[in-house]
């Protein structure tokens, strides 16, 4: 053990930062609890029958009238709070995820591809991505979604919502992706075993995935880490905005949303756990990325 | 430099033409302009005169032309919701929408640019590292989430500060400003820090970074060993050299900027551009977000144009000819 | 008056303490110009950081005295210590291209230095100032000082940053590597400056640097150092010409001569490939020359003309044209080695870059062998000459993929050009090839990091030979390594050559490394061919002026203090 984290810098690093630790700890249990959600979770938040109005605004069991039943106490449905977090921890994370590995694909091939090419090929890249940054995340997502509310019949509308928001999310995010890809591209390019391996004829393909592609892959995994938090949180956002997710299948987000209409009322629990929920996942997530930052750029720490 | 600046503009040009290319896309086939432009009760004969009176009838490259033609001349066409010349109704909204950004802007420059410097120079401080975990949480919350919290404390909790709206606003020239009432600010205050916090974060981050990959170079290593004083070296050698970075990625951040604004204007009511736009989505009113788009768009470009010029004043490298 | 002892210098790691510098001790003189010389990894920057007290954190000193005249420089507070610095001990960077402050006029720079540290009025600074850069031979300097850094050449900015260590009539300059970013004209131009820094202010320099040619042209005394330790010490004659300690003595052996050509280094036991060859790499040496049946192949380059668009920078004028090549023509036999020597921006790398097909040329034929050597826009992905034709490249720690291990560097050309399809035989000839090159079998698993330089170099020429090329293009295989690593790979290079009938184009910025290779020589400047011929008539007789002048400014040391490198060596 101690002779693999002396050769190995990263796991060094690692068990020395209690930050990351603790990071990481709570991100694989969110992690866990959402995956395992159908299996863990007290009732099925989609599944009117199985809660009950009689339930309803149950506060959480360390408050007076609480049901010990209910841990973080129910909403005013009667849904039981765990529950639907970690249902709507799911959906949040499968955005995420999904909308990070599409943007992800659809960036690094790009922005490869326009190192490698340069030229006019690169310049046509660049000049989208400089659309694409005129026009911020955020408003990439919400315009997504209005063309598609305007092109998608309702009723289909409701089925493709998870992949409608996702794919917004993804392609507001591609040109971080895109343009980190290029740059360290760029720098590969001046090293001597891309010259050598152009030199001796390799396709243009190999010498981007197998011979650029893991040299670049320290940058990239940065990238990854803070985009995903990107996405969860604008998932969220969109969804708190009302365009997301509806109430029905209920994200993080849209129950934060829920949550606001008890902002002024006692029923704080409605609001606060989910919220405090979606932070503790992003933050999390966050100080991965920042270590991961660390290892990959020794000269920040 | 001339070359250097017109390179930009150019590349500005293509920018504002690609957007007005998706506004005019957006109107064009999202939905159909005349259906939502008529009631049930108009007869087909009379939609179809409307479209050719409209011009859409036209090849595609003649109405992109004409669409772009009045855009240039402030005529953004009318609201399908509203009935209203769009152009009044952003124009309306514009002060609102700028005054909280540049609010905010200045918030995240005058906190964040210090505490940057302040956490480059101590990495190792028990104050930086705080600086730097706060600041961690900070970039996590979403702005929304902030924007209650505030509202929570200042609004509902103690009642100090208003929650929702603009509060009083003076008109000065057909601009309706909050700069020039006590309530005005107060109503201010919140939606301002609420959209400052991430990009302060943001910036912070990036003023650290920069600044401890300056303080690592030969020319500041080489000022100590001359003795140059540490006041003089931090602040004339390695924070102008950190700026030349810093100001680009401003320049970029002012765009998110504008993007969170719709999400604290929907939390506090502002009534900006970022809500119109909200409301526009909710009811596809495709000329508002379209025409959103452009002037967003344009702001951006405006925005970094000023930018590139503040770069070629502060880096001479751009502005003097080098060595023969 | 600078008197070091006992000096000790620790880096803390996660490892426990690292000692960088144990022992040091030394002792400068008023006007004495102090070398104090060492490979890679020897301490030498270290000391310099010590003594002006900046050594990088977290590092610290473990022990010692540093003494400045009467001063304790160790017990000083960090801010005396501050007011010293530029005062008393100055610096001069290696890198005069970063080592000023891009956005700050040199004016605004030296002004600023010279005021800290002494009470004097603007336009006095101003005055002391220009007189400095005049004094150190800048031209027209009231009009010069108000230029950016940007704005001076590469030699000049050297000048600039001597200046600006000089502003302050310090007693001590500490020169670390000045003249290594340097091409050999400038070089020579700052180490006469330094010289007569030294002799009419009577300032004491401590010269940091590998290049023990440089010492012995300037330095009054010298240290050897050595992992940290010093090795031996005295008068640059006696420590240069009459070396007792082995260490010296294997690193003068190692010093190519630029008077002579000798055939092979003379290296100690343990640093010798030809002498570690085990019966492992007869199996490599089998394969290879078994692709050996046809003769060597030469190559001809016939009017190769290479220009470049310039980058547009205003609107009004079309950019300039930048000729990198022009007209060039030359014919390297075959089985021999062609030298190309030439400074910085001669053109030598395009050369190679247009000869490999990473680079198109404007103008002019190239034939390999008997068959012509398409330019990179014709040249297909399938050419034979992508096989013929091997290059190694200068920077070891670029020139192989850090991802990929050993085994999958070495194994690539012989798949890539179907020489062996099997992948297990592949990695046997692999391992076999390692032992051709003095490397242990089980280095097939591991990854570049886990080697030095001088044995990725020698990773990295085994890779270009498993190609089975005939043709090898050596782009200054040595100067990024060493001396005694740069010994090592030469001789590797002779030995191959011989070995497998190669034909090489070595390039080169060192006349002395050319003289140990070349059959032949060029000497390229500013894109044309000024000279080119067989190397002893070269050598010995040049026609080109500029040849005679490159061999002027060579630094040279007594030939006398270079006995050894036999001919007869293994």
């Amino acid at each position: 053990m101690i002779a693999l984290l002396k050769r190995n810098e990263a796991l060094w690093l690692f068990v020395h930062s209690p930050a990351a630790i603790i990071a990481a700890v709570v991100a694989i249990a969110i992690i866990l609890g959402a995956t395992f959600a159908p299996w863990i979770a007290l009732v099925d938040p989609y599944d009117l029958s199985s809660f009950s109005l009689f339930d309803g605004l149950l506060p959480p069991a360390w408050e007076d009238g609480a049901n010990p039943k209910y841990l973080l106490g129910t909403d005013d449905q009667g849904r039981d709070m765990i529950s639907s977090i970690l249902y709507g921890a799911r959906l949040s994370l499968f955005i995420g995820l999904a909308a990070m590995a599409i943007a992800t694909v659809l960036g690094v091939s790009l922005g490869l591809a326009a190192g490698y090419y340069g030229g006019r090929f690169d310049a046509i890249v660049m000049r989208i991505a400089d659309v694409q940054l005129a026009l911020p995340a955020i408003l990439t997502a919400l315009l997504i979604d209005g063309i598609a509310r305007g092109l998608l019949p309702a009723d289909i509308q409701q089925e493709l919502r998870v992949w409608v928001l996702t794919l917004a999310i993804a392609l507001s995010l591609w040109v971080n992706f895109a343009r980190t890809a290029r740059a360290s591209t760029l720098v590969q390019m001046n090293k001597d075993y891309v010259q050598a391996a152009i030199m001796m004829g390799q396709r243009p393909i190999r010498i981007m995935f197998v011979h650029i592609f893991p040299n670049i892959l320290g940058p990239l995994l940065v990238i990854m880490t803070v985009d995903l938090a990107s996405a969860i949180l604008l998932e969220a956002t969109l969804s708190f905005l009302g365009i997301g997710l509806p109430a029905d299948s209920p994200s993080l987000g849209t129950l934060i949303r829920i949550g606001m209409q008890f902002l002024l009322s006692g029923e704080w629990w409605i609001l606060w756990i989910p919220t405090l929920f979606l932070v503790a996942l992003v933050v999390s997530i966050n100080v991965l990325g920042d270590f991961l930052r660390d290892v990959f750029n020794p000269r920040l720490r | 430099m001339a070359y250097f600046i017109l390179k930009r503009l150019i590349q500005s040009v293509f920018v504002m033409l690609a957007v007005a290319f998706l506004a005019f896309s957006l109107f064009r086939f999202v939905g159909d302009p005349i259906t939502q432009m008529t009631g049930v009760e108009t007869s087909v004969a009379d939609q179809e005169r409307l479209r050719e009176e409209l011009g859409l009838n036209d090849p595609f490259v003649t109405q992109f032309v004409r669409f772009t033609g009045d855009m240039l001349q402030g005529d953004f066409g009318f609201s399908y919701r509203t009935r209203q010349p769009v152009a009044e109704m952003i124009a309306d909204r514009i002060p609102a929408t700028l005054e909280l950004g540049i609010v905010a802007l200045l918030i995240s420059l005058i906190v964040g640019i210090p505490a940057g410097v302040y956490t480059a120079l101590r990495p190792r401080g028990v104050v930086s590292q705080t600086i730097l975990m706060t600041t961690l949480i900070g970039v996590s919350v979403p702005t929304f989430v902030i924007g209650i919290m505030l509202i929570f404390l200042f609004g509902v909790q103690l009642g100090w500060l208003p929650t929702f709206g603009r509060g009083g606003t003076v008109q000065i020239g057909g601009w309706e400003s909050s700069f020039f009432t006590v309530d005005g600010w107060r109503a201010l205050i919140l939606p301002a820090i609420t959209l400052g916090v991430y990009q302060l974060t943001l910036t912070m981050r990036l003023v650290r970074a920069e600044m401890m990959e300056v303080m690592r170079s030969d020319y500041i290593r080489f000022a100590t060993a001359r003795g140059v004083p540490m006041r003089r070296l931090y602040f004339k050698h390695a924070l102008a050299n950190t700026m030349v970075p810093v100001i680009t990625i401003i320049g970029l951040q002012f765009g998110g900027v504008i993007a969170f604004s719709i999400v604290t204007e929907s939390v506090f009511q502002w009534p900006g551009m970022g809500l119109l736009f909200l409301e526009s989505i909710r009811f596809v009113d495709i000329p508002v977000m379209g025409v959103y788009l452009v002037v967003i768009a344009f702001f951006f470009v405006l925005v970094n144009l000023i930018v590139d010029m503040l770069y070629v004043a502060i880096d001479p490298r751009l502005r003097v000819k080098d060595a023969a | 008056m600078l008197r070091v002892k006992d000096l000790a210098v620790k880096f803390p790691s996660r490892f426990g303490d690292v000692t960088a510098i144990e022992d040091v001790d030394m002792t400068i003189r008023p006007g004495e110009i102090h070398g104090l010389v060492g490979e890679s990894g020897a301490g030498k920057s270290t000391v310099g950081a010590a003594v002006i007290g900046l050594i990088s954190t977290p590092g610290y000193i473990a022990n010692g005295e540093i003494t400045l005249g009467d001063t304790d420089l160790r017990a000083l507070t960090p801010e005396q210590a501050h007011a010293v610095r530029g005062d008393r001990i100055s610096m001069i960077f290696q890198d005069p291209q970063t080592s000023l402050n891009p956005l700050m006029t040199v004016e605004d720079q030296l002004i600023e230095t010279i005021q800290t540290h002494s009470d004097v009025s603007y336009d006095d600074a101003h005055k002391r100032a220009v007189d400095l850069l005049e004094e150190i031979g800048i031209k027209n300097a009231a009009e010069r000082i108000k230029s950016y850094p940007h704005q001076f050449s590469g030699g000049m900015r050297q000048r600039v940053v001597i200046a600006l260590a000089l502003c302050t009539d310090p007693e001590l300059i500490i020169a670390d590597e000045p003249t290594t970013a340097l091409d050999v004209a400038v070089q020579q131009q700052v180490l006469d400056l330094l010289r007569e820094l030294a002799d009419r202010r009577n300032i004491a320099f401590l010269l940091i640097t590998h290049d023990i040619g440089v010492i012995a042209q300037i330095a009054d005394r010298v240290t050897v150092m050595r992992n940290g330790e010093v090795m031996e010490s005295g008068e640059t004659a006696q420590v240069l010409g009459a070396p007792t300690h082995p260490y010296t003595v294997a690193l003068m052996d190692a010093v190519p001569p630029l008077d002579r050509k000798i055939a092979r280094f003379r290296l100690p036991v343990e640093a010798d490939i030809a002498a570690q060859t085990t019966a492992r790499g007869a199996d490599a040496q089998k394969w290879l020359l078994e692709g050996e049946q046809t003769p060597p192949t030469g190559l001809t380059v016939e009017n190769l003309t290479m220009r470049f668009r310039g980058t547009r920078t205003s609107l009004w004028q079309k950019p300039e044209h930048f000729t990198a090549l022009d007209d060039v023509s030359f014919t390297v036999r075959p089985g021999t080695i062609m030298g190309l020597v030439g400074e910085s921006g001669s053109g030598k790398s395009t050369l190679a870059k247009v000869l490999t097909g990473l680079l198109h040329p404007s103008e002019g034929r190239m034939t390999l062998g008997a068959a012509p050597l398409p330019p990179a826009r014709q040249r297909s992905r399938h050419h034979p000459s992508r096989r013929l034709m091997q290059m190694v490249f200068q920077d070891p720690y670029s020139s192989l993929n850090s991802r990929h291990r050993i085994g999958a560097i070495l194994s690539e050309p012989l798949w890539l050009y179907g020489l062996v399809n099997n992948a297990e035989d592949r990695r046997a000839l692999a391992m076999s090839m390692l032992d051709l090159v003095g490397l242990p079998a089980d280095a097939i698993d591991k990854y570049p990091h886990q080697f030095s330089g001088g044995q990725r170099q020698r990773i990295a020429v085994a890779r270009a030979i498993l190609a089975r090329p005939k043709f090898l293009i050596c782009d200054e295989p040595t100067s990024a390594l060493d001396v005694s690593i740069q010994a090592q790979v030469l001789n590797l290079l002779k030995d191959l050559q011989s070995t497998f009938g190669l034909t090489i184009l070595f390039i080169t910025h060192n006349m002395s490394v050319a003289r140990q290779m070349a059959d032949d020589m060029i000497v390229l400047r500013n894109g044309r061919i000024e000279e080119t011929g067989p190397s002893e008539t070269l050598f010995t007789a040049p026609k080109a002026p500029y040849t005679q002048t490159l061999l002027d400014l060579t630094p040279k040391m007594p030939s006398e203090w270079q006995l050894t490198g036999s001919s007869s060596a293994s």
